[in-house]
């Protein structure tokens, strides 16, 4: 029996809709492959110094640091600290970024000086962030329910241990630890002999 | 004329490039060693600062006490002293140091102000932090009778 009109038109339909499903699936895949590629690339040390904003300013400095180089060999690195790891929170900091690539076309911190001028701006941002999220980036690696107070220095050991009991988090205690600090006066007049 | 500085040169030059016998052959000592100066010196051991540890007894009443703690990374420059984040008047009592004398606060000209002297910004032009090793020089210094008790 030859098919009817109408059973071709939907098998075809069918078929039709079945392929349109498969690429979809596919370029899905690909997609899907292609934004987490991207989002792997951006994640990389190499990726944020390729700015000569980024390279000759915070990252110069973070090479003289304890995270760039230690007795462990253990390196942190920018994503490290300033992106998050969980997929939300990665995309939400990804996006923020974008501005970071709208001041870099508008050249806001492309001298010196003028990083410097925006220094403090910048670094609060990071501190009020970090603030916020109990310094996670920080706790990735130092987690300290697995820090042991007792082998720490003497100075240390006091204050980790008041300090965190009582509420406070890394970056209360550990501004400038990857960078130097902007001029502090505003922030902490004792510890600057003025502008 | 002109050969007396043209002597003068090659006289230079000679005594530069031939080392007295004394040198030549070691002997000398001095503090880095009695290596012949053509050599290199030999490289000092590698040492540690030492562990963090409550203030260190001083040696006499005017001394800038020695600092007890590493002070690795710790920046000082215009913007910013990373001593003054413990040890500053307004930040002490929270980190347990000890504030900054009152001394530190006056200039040059004997002038008494509100935020510490530019003379002493640099804390470590006086204040130095500790090695554990023997010292270059033998000496036999006591500290003074005043102090003595401390220990
Ligand atoms: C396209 C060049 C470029 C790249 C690549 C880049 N940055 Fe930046 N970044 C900038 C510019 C320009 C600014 C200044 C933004 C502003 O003025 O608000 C900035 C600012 C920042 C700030 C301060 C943000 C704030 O909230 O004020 C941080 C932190 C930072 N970048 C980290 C990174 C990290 C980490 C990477 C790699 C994942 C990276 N950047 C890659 C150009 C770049
Ligand atoms: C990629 C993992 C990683 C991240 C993220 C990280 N650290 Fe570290 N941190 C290390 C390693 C590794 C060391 C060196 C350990 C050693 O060998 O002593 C270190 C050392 C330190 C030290 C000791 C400094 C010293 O002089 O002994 C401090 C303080 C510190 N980190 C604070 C922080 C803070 C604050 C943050 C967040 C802003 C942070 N770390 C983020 C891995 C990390
Ligand atoms: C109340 C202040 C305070 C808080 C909060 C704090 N720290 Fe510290 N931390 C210190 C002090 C003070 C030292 C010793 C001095 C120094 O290294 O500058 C220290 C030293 C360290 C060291 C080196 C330990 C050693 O034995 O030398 C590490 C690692 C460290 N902190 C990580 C962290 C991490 C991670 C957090 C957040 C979970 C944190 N700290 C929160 C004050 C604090
Ligand atoms: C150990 C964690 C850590 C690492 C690694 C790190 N940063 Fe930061 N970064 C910070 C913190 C904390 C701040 C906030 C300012 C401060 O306390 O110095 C900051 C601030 C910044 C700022 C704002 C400007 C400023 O100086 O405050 C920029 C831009 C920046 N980081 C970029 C980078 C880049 C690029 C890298 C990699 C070369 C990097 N950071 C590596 C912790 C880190
Ligand atoms: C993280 C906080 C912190 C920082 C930063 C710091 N100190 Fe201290 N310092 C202390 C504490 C706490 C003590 C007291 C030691 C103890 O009791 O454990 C101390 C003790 C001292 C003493 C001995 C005082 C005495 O009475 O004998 C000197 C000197 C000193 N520090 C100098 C410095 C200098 C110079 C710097 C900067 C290069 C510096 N400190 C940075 C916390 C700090
Ligand atoms: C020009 C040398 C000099 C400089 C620079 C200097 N000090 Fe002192 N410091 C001294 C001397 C000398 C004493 C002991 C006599 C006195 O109290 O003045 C002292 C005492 C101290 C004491 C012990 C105070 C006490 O009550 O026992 C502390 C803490 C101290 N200095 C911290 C600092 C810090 C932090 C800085 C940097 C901001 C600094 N000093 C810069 C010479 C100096």
């Amino acid at each position: 029996m030859p098919e009817s009109g109408q059973e071709r038109k939907t098998k075809t339909g069918r078929s039709a809709l079945a392929a349109i499903l498969a690429v979809g699936f596919f370029a899905g895949i690909i997609f899907w492959g292609g934004f987490n590629t991207a989002m792997e690339l951006t994640n990389t040390e190499a990726f944020c110094i390729s700015c000569h904003e980024m390279r000759d300013n915070v990252y110069r400095e973070y090479q003289n640091t304890i995270h760039y180089s230690n007795r462990s060999g253990v390196r942190a690195t920018c994503p490290d600290c300033h992106v998050p790891r969980e997929w939300v929170h990665k995309v939400a900091r990804k996006i923020r970024a974008t501005n970071e690539l709208y001041h870099k076309l508008m050249g806001t911190i492309n001298t010196p000086g003028k990083f410097e001028a925006k220094r403090l701006q910048m670094a609060r941002n990071v501190w009020r962030t970090m603030k916020k999220t109990d310094s996670r980036e920080c706790r990735n690696c130092h987690d300290y329910a697995s820090m042991d107070y007792v082998k720490q220095e003497r100075r240390a050991m006091i204050q980790h241990d008041q300090g965190l009991e009582s509420g406070q988090t890394c970056i209360d205690c550990h501004k400038g630890i990857a960078h130097e600090l902007p001029a502090m006066y505003e922030v902490d007049p004792s510890a600057a002999i003025g502008p | 004329m002109k050969t007396i500085p043209a002597t003068a040169f090659a006289i230079l030059f000679l005594s530069l490039a031939v080392p007295p016998p004394a040198l030549a052959e070691g002997g000398l000592k001095s503090l880095r060693g009695d290596r012949p100066i053509g050599e290199e010196s030999l490289q000092p051991a590698f040492t540690k600062w030492q562990h963090d540890s409550k203030p260190i007894a001083r040696q006499f009443i005017q001394q800038p006490p020695v600092i007890p703690h590493s002070i690795e990374g710790y920046t000082i420059n215009k913007k910013f002293n990373k001593c003054l984040t413990c040890h500053s008047w307004a930040n002490y009592k929270k980190a347990g140091a000890t504030k900054v004398s009152l001394t530190h606060f006056t200039n040059r000209d004997g002038v008494e102000l509100a935020n510490i002297a530019a003379r002493r910004y640099f804390c470590t032009q006086c204040h130095v932090p500790q090695l554990d090793v023997d010292p270059l020089v033998p000496n036999a210094f006591q500290p003074v009778e005043l102090l003595n008790g401390q220990r």
